[in-house]
């Protein structure tokens, strides 16, 4: 183990760490989005577009996410789409993401009471109020849970990335490894670099989910 | 006569092969109070959550100031804005506050001035002896208090007629009579047209103009309130007075 070897890599997995950051930002919130969408036209069955957004949610999560990138990475350019690795990744990780998400909302909305609904009902709301004032916010605290656990999710997800050569901290780490054979110096790194990044946001999920449980809500 | 506020026409209602209601027949003018009475089961429920479009119905027509009610969601949203509603699950909007679930409905479906609704809203909760809970979480109150704010949340939204479906069947006996007090209160002050599904017969034989009897979704009896308590026509009824100590 040399300390010379790390405080000489620290900069290129400075930059790399930034990356999977904002990858793992971008593409968390876009799939928080996309699951809230999709779970609530599923929730009140829109037509159609309820059928085709449940197809998307089995494709999403019954297939790996290293398969949709080289899908989206080396299939996509054969039909004349081509994008970069970085627009490939996050496409992929929404696409993934978004399913999951929408899976963990859908639970929290089938939690919320039917004598809510009724309530909201009979107070005149249509669909869209329905949705706004009772079964999301209800629907949201009780999806925490499934949430925190997507968002954590994704985030180490996003070291599937390195296959298609996106610089994140999974990538970087393997290509350092590899022009310098130093895979011990470089794999703590590494797992530092994530352990900075997931150990604080657990911590603030589990704060969330407590404050939700245990605050203005619940009974 | 005064004016006809609900009018029920031959109203059937199916659950695949089993009729739940048959040939319902029902008649609501302007500040009368009509009760629907019988054992548990007998439909009063379903037929009272038709009257607001949370069920739907299989044939026949109802009809609110004398104009047929299409049955489009469109038409039923807006209706229930007159057609106020409280349940026996005495359920408030647990992540409000209890103004803000008065405040909701008035404010976002009505689109009235936020300031006139809260003024009303405090109002209201004085009348129902509960302004002191202004700014509380419903988790913090007990099911008689919550189901007087449902009810105040009902009325802020100046319904023209209320239906109440088995308001106290799950309070303890204690706050049975503070809620009670409140629909007699609205029915006597107000003359509030009501439709109110009972368990409570003293109550009922007080507050009623008109008593339906259903049974297995049939109307037994169709009779004005004191005529019911005091000369039940058929054996049925009969019974089941007797067996609520009647």
């Amino acid at each position: 183990m040399s300390w010379q070897i790390i405080t000489q890599s620290l900069p290129i997995f400075l930059k790399a760490f930034e990356l999977t950051l904002w990858l793992s930002c971008v593409g968390i919130v876009c799939s928080i989005l996309v699951g809230i969408i999709t779970s609530l036209v599923q929730y009140f069955k829109v037509p159609i577009l309820g059928r085709v957004l449940t197809v998307y949610v089995e494709l999403a999560r019954n297939t790996p996410l290293l398969i949709q990138l080289f899908f989206l990475y080396y299939a996509f350019p054969v039909i004349g789409l081509k994008m970069s690795a970085q627009v490939c990744g996050i496409i992929g990780l929404v696409f993934l993401g978004g399913a999951y998400m929408a899976e963990g909302f859908t639970g929290g909305f089938a939690g919320v009471s039917p004598s809510q609904i009724d309530d909201g009902k009979a107070l005149g709301m249509n669909d869209l109020q329905l949705a706004r004032y009772v079964v999301f916010p209800q629907g949201f605290a009780l999806s925490m849970p499934a949430l925190a656990a997507n968002i954590i999710f994704l985030i180490k997800e996003t070291s599937i990335f390195s296959v298609i050569a996106i610089p994140e901290l999974t990538n970087t780490a393997l290509d350092l490894i590899g022009m310098y054979y130093r895979s011990n110096e470089y794999l703590l790194v590494l797992v530092i670099a994530y352990a900075i990044i997931l150990v604080p946001v657990i911590l603030l999920l589990n704060f969330v989910e407590r404050k939700v449980r245990y605050g203005t809500f619940g009974n | 006569m005064t004016e006809e506020i609900l009018r029920v026409e031959n109203l059937n209602k199916y659950y695949g092969d089993w009729q739940a209601l048959h040939d319902i027949n029902l008649t609501l003018h302007k500040g009368e109070v009509l009760t629907l009475l019988g054992p548990s089961g007998s439909g009063k429920s379903t037929l009272i959550r038709c009257l607001n479009g949370l069920e739907t119905f299989s044939s026949g027509a109802i009809y609110f100031k004398g104009k047929k009610i299409d049955g489009s969601s469109k038409t039923w949203q807006a209706l229930r804005q007159k057609i106020g509603m409280v349940f026996q699950s005495y359920d408030l909007f647990p992540n409000l506050t209890v103004i803000e679930n008065i405040m909701l409905a008035p404010v976002k479906v009505q689109k009235r001035s936020e300031k006139e609704v809260r003024a009303e809203a405090i109002s209201l909760l004085k009348r129902v002896e509960l302004d002191e809970y202004v700014d509380i979480y419903p988790r913090e109150l007990s099911g008689g208090q919550k189901q007087r704010i449902a009810i105040v949340r009902a009325l802020a939204l100046h319904p023209e007629i209320m239906l109440f479906d088995e308001v106290t069947a799950s309070l303890d006996p204690e706050m049975v009579r503070g809620v009670l007090q409140i629909m007699a209160d609205l029915a006597k002050k107000d003359h509030m047209t009501m439709i109110i599904v009972t368990h409570e017969m003293n109550f009922a034989r007080q507050i009623a103009d008109q008593v339906l009897f259903l049974e297995d979704g049939k109307i037994l009896e169709n009779t004005s309130g004191k005529e019911f308590f005091a000369h039940p026509q058929t054996d049925r009824a009969r019974d089941f007075l007797t067996s609520m100590d009647f």
